[in-house]
């Protein structure tokens, strides 16, 4: 049995509601053009990047693909400059430039979401070298879907980190499909993408991404190994997207069945853990319900927030491009 | 002090990186093999294997784990074996390098220089002679470099290693045994200014890397035939110092661009409409350009010498507008 200190175990089933009501609303917001382009929902994931960055420290880094609503708030991102970037106004994170797909937060080490697939990881392995080449204890934590598995890049990256023995942490969020298409029609080794990380002489290993202790567990022993100085690893955490790819495609689609979502709904990582909670009785209904109206305040004031603010003005067009 | 451009390459990264622990040399066989064009000759030796790092070719992941390391504070250099494998680390430069300051609002920067050889030397094939400076200048938030001299080399390279935001350096492998004149001591040449190599009344001719050299022969043979041409050097691409362009053709009122790039939607084509903009009725012709020709560059020495701008053709450009 995992040790359950019952602050540690709530502030993690926190975190996940947070990110799963967080989406939710954005989902609303997105329903009512408040928010436009690319919206790529976390619902289903959130076990991963809650319990991944709960065994990081505050100065590591943490970066991720376009999916990435979910690690820049299990890295303390404030919900109203997230809220405020996917309105595009000029509170949010980077000002309204980014959006939902480049949500950045340097004070939390969040060092960004990137959208071309496959493309961050070797910027992962960057942040891990600079920390070598400092002699600094820091570890990076790079998240990307199964979909970037196949990529030059990943392949790239995962050389480079196996051959200079890279502090950062690769974690394959393996939710079975890459927009419409499964796995098993698109990596080889898709029955063990481990081993796909394995072959570059990169320890790796699977866990239940749907079990944020579980996830934490196998977290906190690879970080320590990482942070030692003993080179790269690889995780693979099984999940499932309950939503659509984005916000363009339906819960289910064309590409998998309704009944296959309802059976992977019945192991929503926030319902696990609030089994284990409460047949440890370290909460009850009360305490859950306690929590919800907490959580819909901080989505009420985010919402708020993010209308309230203006958008950036057309003279912040030509700042940051390059250094003024 | 008379050096190689190579040498004032050297020169250039060697005192940055005595002065900067931040700076780091990374490609190809940049360490003991001390660089493909031994640019990096004796760096091993100086700086170990930490600060002057071999990569295997993986020029898409070392470029972007050169821009990683940028974000996390680092000022690295990455060599490229040429230019040309560029284009395999392209969607880095462009997707990353290029907007990770814009799209984090300001939070990031990427202090990054990437640096390697340009343009055709002698027959190397289409593959390997390609003058790609165009497309980095199409995007924001790249600065572009492309020195003629080693005195600009070495005095551009230590600005660009100091700068906050990626620079692409381009070299030319046609250059680096070219001797010349360079500072003593501690210097280094602004980003963003072109300097006036040769004054003269009759025509200016805009020109950088290589083919400056070929555009102050040609205004050579021009004045023995009694027509002074002003060759403007544009050392940076982008930004642009259209100031120095505009001050000049107001003068002679005459402009021949020379690129080796592709003709179509080469840099001279955007050097043309900034002038035509800004010096429309100062000008007593159009504005000629003397580009490579739109082909992958040929193998054998006849063709490839007609695909690449030479002195006939420049000197035919400028009289035509006499």
């Amino acid at each position: 049995m995992v040790d359950m200190d019952l602050a540690d175990v709530l502030s993690l089933y926190r975190q996940m509601l947070l990110i799963r009501r967080f989406e939710e609303k954005s989902a609303e917001m997105y329903a009512l053009a408040k928010i436009a382009g690319f919206l790529h929902l976390y619902i289903g994931e959130e076990a991963i990047a809650v319990g991944a960055i709960a065994s990081l420290r505050p100065d590591d880094y943490a970066i991720s693909a376009y999916r990435d609503h979910g690690h820049c708030l299990a890295r303390g991102s404030d919900p109203n400059r997230v809220m405020a970037e996917l309105f595009g106004k000029a509170t949010g994170l980077c000002k309204g430039k980014g959006g939902s797909m480049h949500l950045v937060d340097l004070p939390h080490r969040f060092m960004g979401g990137y959208a071309i697939v496959g493309g961050h990881i070797p910027l992962a392995t960057g942040l891990a070298f600079a920390n070598k080449y400092q002699s600094l204890d820091l570890v990076t934590v790079c998240f990307f879907g199964e979909g970037a598995l196949p990529s030059g890049q990943a392949h790239e990256a995962f050389n480079l980190a196996a051959l200079w023995k890279l502090p950062v942490i690769f974690i394959c969020e393996n939710n079975r499909y890459g927009m419409g298409t499964p796995a098993e029609r698109a990596i080889a080794l898709y029955g063990n993408v481990a081993e796909t990380a394995r072959s570059y002489g990169i320890a790796a290993e699977s866990v239940d991404g749907m079990d944020v202790l579980a996830v934490r567990s196998v977290m906190q022993r690879v970080v320590a190994q990482v942070r030692a100085g003993h080179g790269p690893w690889f995780i693979e955490a099984t999940t499932y997207r309950f939503m659509g790819h984005s916000m363009a495609d339906p819960a289910h689609g064309h590409y998998r069945t309704k009944e296959e979502v309802e059976e992977y709904r019945k192991r929503d990582p926030l319902t696990l853990l609030k089994n284990t909670m409460m047949a440890q009785k370290l909460a009850d209904e009360a305490d859950f319900k306690q929590l919800e109206r907490e959580i819909g305040e901080v989505m009420r004031a985010a919402v708020k927030f993010a209308e309230e603010s203006p958008f950036p003005a057309r003279s912040d067009l030509h700042a940051d491009v390059v250094q003024e | 002090m008379e050096l190689s451009y190579r040498e004032a390459l050297n020169q250039a990264m060697r005192e940055e990186m005595r002065r900067d622990q931040r700076v780091f040399l990374i490609g190809e066989d940049v360490a003991y093999y001390q660089g493909a064009f031994k640019v990096s000759k004796g760096f091993i030796e100086e700086f170990g294997p930490q600060r002057v790092i071999d990569t295997p070719i993986t020029e898409a992941g070392f470029t972007g784990l050169a821009i990683g390391a940028a974000m996390a504070g680092l000022h690295p250099i990455v060599e490229l074996m040429t230019m040309n494998f560029g284009i395999v680390a392209l969607d880095q430069i462009v997707n990353n390098a290029a907007k990770i300051r814009y799209m984090s609002g300001g939070q990031l920067s990427v202090p990054l220089v990437i640096r390697g050889p340009g343009s055709a030397a002698h027959q190397l094939g289409a593959q390997h002679s390609q003058s790609l400076e165009a497309w980095f200048c199409h995007v924001p938030g790249l600065k572009v470099i492309a020195p003629a001299t080693p005195h600009d080399a070495k005095g551009l390279l230590k600005s660009a290693i100091r700068n906050p935001d990626p620079v692409i350096f381009i070299e030319a492998q046609l250059l680096y045994s070219t001797k010349g004149e360079v500072q003593e001591g501690e210097f280094t040449i602004p980003i963003g200014v072109a300097e006036v190599k040769r004054t003269g009344r009759d025509v200016t001719i805009v020109a950088y890397s290589k083919m400056l050299l070929l555009a102050l022969e040609a205004a050579d043979a021009l004045s023995r035939e009694g027509v002074e041409a002003e060759v403007i050097d544009l050392r940076t691409l982008k930004p642009l110092d259209l100031q120095t362009i505009v001050a000049s053709v107001k003068k002679t009122g005459r402009l021949v661009i020379v690129e080796e790039g592709w003709h179509f939607c080469g840099l001279g084509a955007q050097i043309a409409e900034s002038v035509y903009s800004a010096t429309f009725d100062y000008l007593d012709g159009p504005i000629r350009r003397v580009t490579g020709e739109d082909v992958p560059m040929p193998y054998c020495r006849p063709l490839e010498d007609a695909a690449i701008p030479d002195l006939p053709r420049v000197i035919e450009a400028v009289k035509s507008l006499l």
